[in-house]
């Protein structure tokens, strides 16, 4: 099926001028979502589309149109477009599409049948089957939604460089929002739980129930603490969370465009020993495991900070010519409406070898944190200032104890890595471009009464 | 975009199984954008989006397909896709009749965008770059963005409905950064409106781009904000955000049916402070969260959800209207024709009060004044709801003083509501929004005067 769409991106891109570099970029893919409350299936979307994207380069000026078909006629226009608005560019010297490196692709497992096959009334029922589970868990528990869902793609790129790159994947996953009361109470508490797999076999349907409800009944209680200076432990998931802030800092457009906070510090210590911080797309244990990147170089594995110190930015391979140095495959699209920009694909820390709660039974005063809210609004990953809405559980003298919710924690971005005081063996692979893990972190600001 | 007998035999389709309810949503969208950068016009860029979604409501559950082969062949696989996913059954065969109902022309476009040069775009980002460059030696980095879009809207259901649109965006951002010797800082504005290319002989761009690059400059000598429960005042036009966190999502109709909202059950009752009035209306001219109709066909129209503290209604969509047995108001919307519609809202503001904002800031001895606030996000069950300040001040003895870094607010909504004690009579809409529920984006306006919340915890680092 993908050589179709090889064909296609190939067939544009022979279209070339003289002194004219393009790039065809075409996907086509499909997602599947239910969407069940107390037992009757809410909605059940049935999606397909199907695009493309083209970038010409001509003395040194972009343009790029895209369109959500694939007819002929149509593309004959998106190139016409793209053409159209070289002109409007301003010349950089470093504009160009990216060339085959040699590097070579780790083939993965990115596509697998017995999803693609999976029989429609076997996705409602796991809908049902995990809210089901979850309702049982806990008679203080009523569920908001269950999904089931899952999507498929294929995508292929073709450039005047010599980029000739195919692939297809799919995917599913099943989430559920909880809330819980106390009997006649008139406070409420919420809680989500997922499990995600290429494979539907994969789900721990279990798990995800029984999180989601402890998520939202261990939080009924909760008051908002006093303002003071402590410990925290960031649950895997928010930890997944705060990755994905640093990585904007180690992102190598940030870096020559000057707005990266360590774009000085290669080679420098920048966190604590204790951090390895990895960005490795070729790991299929993680959800965004992928085999080329957006430019169609190959993903890799790059180690961005190596006991604290500070090893390498993510390159797409404009960024890397500006740099002066080689692309990292690092290239990311959104899709065929877009060029590509740069970013990590599939980070994760070097985990420690202990639970959370051995890392809890070290912290005399701290908070676990359950939850963050704000990330896109409170932090700015250009200055540093980090500060995010929180609820969670207190630590005292080791002990895991009563809920808080209605606060805040802050701190820097630079302080923060430095402040590092251990990372858990609890790696969970979650359905976000970071891994998540225990994460322990010293003398940070929470904003409470 | 689709002939009547076509839509007519399409809808008859997606009913064969039984359902009650169908609906064809049908969009063309073009656009264009330019993005500048490190002093560089990176790309134009030119898309084009059409395509048509099909819902079936059968029972409680609905069916949806869309595509973009909007041929009669094309539609009526979507119609069987999209009943299909309602649910098997037979059914008799209906006859669907489709009335043309003109929609509301809320917005008069005087100037299509698509009849403005790329070159004209282009040159608009120049004067920002180069007006935002020129504000101080302190700014060393600025992108910007220009983006014109214009989309043709369909809407035809098998309650006989058929209904289009046209909507026209213009939008405009600038982000700056400075750097000193405290580290780096950045400032952010925008303008966005459904009107056409005129919008550029009212709006001052270069007055937009020098403000983006004062607020980053001025935050280089930012210390770190407060930590803590304090009074904040929020400058006009700048915390509509805090009341479509605050109550705005919880008065949507689809999470008080689940429950999922602390505003459930409370119409007619006292849910904020007596000085608060709260308006969702979807037809000022103009503005960011403007539609004539809304993406199910309905008209839009002028809301009260909160009359002087009191709750008087929630927003609905029509599903959520149709299960209550009540008129829609004009909130059901969606991203685009691949999506799902749901409750929304449109333009949400408050409306003005009494003081004047001089004495608001007077009257506070100990605070910060929020003079750009950045998103935020809410658990609409537990009333929860952050928002980011990106310009703020210390108050000190009934004055403005120094500037403080970013941090986020927190606070809960019913609280915060019944502690606002001092609202201003300058009201003013703010920046453009694009406000996500379920993985939607969709644009909205807010806007509000200069109010005081009595207590809101600040999230910064400083005793």
């Amino acid at each position: 099926m993908s050589e179709e769409l090889l064909e296609l991106a190939e067939r544009v891109v022979a279209q070339a001028g003289a002194g004219e570099q393009i790039e065809a970029y075409v996907s086509r893919g499909g997602d599947t979502e239910v969407r069940v409350y107390q037992g009757e299936v809410e909605h059940f979307v049935s999606a397909q589309s199907e695009g493309i994207g083209i970038r010409v380069i001509r003395d040194g000026r972009t343009g790029f149109a895209s369109a959500g078909t694939l007819d002929p006629a149509a593309i004959a226009e998106v190139l016409a477009e793209a053409r159209d608005n070289v002109g409007f560019g301003t010349v950089d010297e470093w504009a160009g599409l990216a060339e085959p490196d040699g590097v070579p692709v780790t083939e993965q497992v990115l596509w697998d049948e017995a999803l693609a096959s999976y029989p429609t009334e076997r996705k409602i029922e796991l809908a049902r089957e995990l809210e089901r589970l979850t309702a049982a868990t806990d008679r203080r528990v009523r569920v908001e939604e269950s999904n089931y869902a899952d999507a498929w793609g294929e995508a292929a790129v073709a450039t005047t460089t010599g980029i000739r790159q195919a692939g297809r994947e799919n995917g599913c996953y099943v989430s559920i929002s909880t809330m819980a009361s106390e009997e006649g109470g008139d406070e409420t508490q919420t809680g989500f739980g997922f499990s995600v797999g290429r494979s539907p076999e994969a789900f721990d349907l279990d798990k995800a129930a029984r999180e989601a409800a402890d998520r939202a009944t261990r939080l009924l209680g909760a008051t908002k603490p006093t303002s003071r200076r402590l410990t925290v432990v960031l649950d895997p998931f928010v930890t997944a969370q705060f990755l994905g802030v640093i990585s904007s800092t180690l992102n190598g457009e940030a870096v020559v465009k000057g707005r990266s906070l360590f774009r000085d510090r290669l080679d420098e210590l920048i966190a604590s020993p204790s951090v390895t911080l990895v960005d490795d797309p070729t790991d299929p244990r993680a959800y965004t495991a992928t085999d080329v990147d957006g430019e169609g170089l190959a993903a890799r594995r790059n180690v961005l900070i190596e006991d604290g110190v500070l090893r390498r930015f993510v390159h797409s391979s404009y960024s890397a010519r500006r740099a002066g140095t080689v692309s990292t495959g690092n290239a990311v699209r959104g899709g065929f409406g877009g060029t590509p920009g740069v970013g990590c694909l599939a980070l994760q820390l070097l985990p420690g070898n202990r639970s959370q709660d051995e890392l809890v039974a070290e912290v005399d005063d701290g908070v676990l944190i359950q939850s963050v809210s704000g990330i896109h609004s409170g932090v700015n990953p250009i200055s540093g200032d980090f500060s995010t809405g929180a609820a969670g559980l207190l630590i005292t003298n080791g002990q895991v104890g009563a809920p808080v919710r209605e606060f805040t924690i802050a701190s820097t971005l630079q302080r923060m890595l430095t402040d590092v005081v251990e990372i858990g063996g609890d790696v969970e692979w979650l359905p976000m471009r970071a891994a998540g893990v225990s994460l322990v972190i010293r003398d940070v600001t929470m904003s409470g009464a | 975009m689709i002939e009547r007998d076509v839509l007519q035999r399409v809808l008859a389709g997606a009913l064969r199984t039984g359902a009650e309810f169908a609906e064809v949503y049908g969009e063309d969208k073009r656009s264009t954008s330019v993005g500048l950068d490190d002093g560089r016009i990176e790309q134009v860029t030119s898309s084009r989006s059409r395509g048509a979604g099909i819902r079936v409501v059968k029972g409680d559950t609905t069916g949806y397909a869309h595509t973009s082969d909007l041929s009669e062949r094309g539609l009526l696989a979507a119609a069987e896709a999209a009943a299909a996913a309602a649910g098997r059954g037979d059914g008799l065969a209906r006859v669907v009749a489709l009335t043309p109902r003109a929609a509301n022309r809320v917005n008069e476009i005087a100037v299509a965008p698509d009849s403005i040069g790329k070159a004209a775009k282009v040159e608009v980002l120049q004067r920002v770059d180069e007006a935002a460059r020129g504000t101080g030696p302190e700014v060393v980095q600025v992108s910007a963005g220009y983006a014109d879009s214009h989309k043709r809207v369909l809407v035809a259901n098998s309650d006989g409905l058929l209904t289009d649109d046209e909507q026209t965006r213009v939008l405009l951002r600038v982000s700056a950064v400075a750097s000193g010797d405290t580290g780096m800082q950045t400032g952010f504005q925008s303008m966005g409106h459904t009107i056409g290319w005129e919008v550029f002989d009212t709006v001052d761009v270069e007055a937009l781009a020098r403000d983006a690059a004062r607020q980053a400059i001025t935050k280089l000598r930012a210390r770190p904000a407060p930590s803590g429960a304090l009074p904040v005042v929020i400058q006009r036009g700048s915390g509509g955000v805090l009341f479509h966190e605050a109550c705005g999502h919880g008065l949507e109709a689809d999470l008080i049916a689940k429950g999922a909202s602390v505003y459930a059950g409370k119409v007619g009752e006292l849910v904020a402070s007596p000085l608060v009035t709260l308006v969702d209306d979807g037809t000022m001219a103009g503005e960011w969260g403007t539609l004539g109709i809304d993406d199910e066909g309905h008209p839009t129209q002028r809301n009260v959800l909160i009359q002087d503290g009191v709750l008087t209604d929630y927003m609905w969509d029509f599903l959520r209207a149709r299960a209550e047995g009540r008129p829609q108001s004009g909130n059901g919307r969606r991203q685009s024709y691949q999506h799902l519609p749901m409750v929304r809202m449109t333009n949400t503001f408050v409306l003005d009060g009494a003081e004047d904002p001089d004495d608001i800031v007077a009257a506070t001895d100990h605070g910060v004044y929020v003079a750009h606030l950045g998103g935020g996000s809410v658990n609409t069950a537990t009333g929860d709801f952050v928002f980011g300040m990106t310009e703020a001040y210390l108050i000190e003895n009934g004055r403005i003083t120094e500037p403080l870094r970013d941090g986020n607010l927190i606070g809960n909504g019913p609280q915060v509501l019944r502690d606002i004690d001092l609202l201003g009579n300058d009201f003013a809409m703010g920046n453009p929004g694009t406000c996500g529920k379920d993985g939607q984006g969709v644009p909205v306006g807010d806007g509000q005067p200069t109010l005081r919340v009595r207590s809101l915890t600040v999230g910064g680092t400083a005793a």
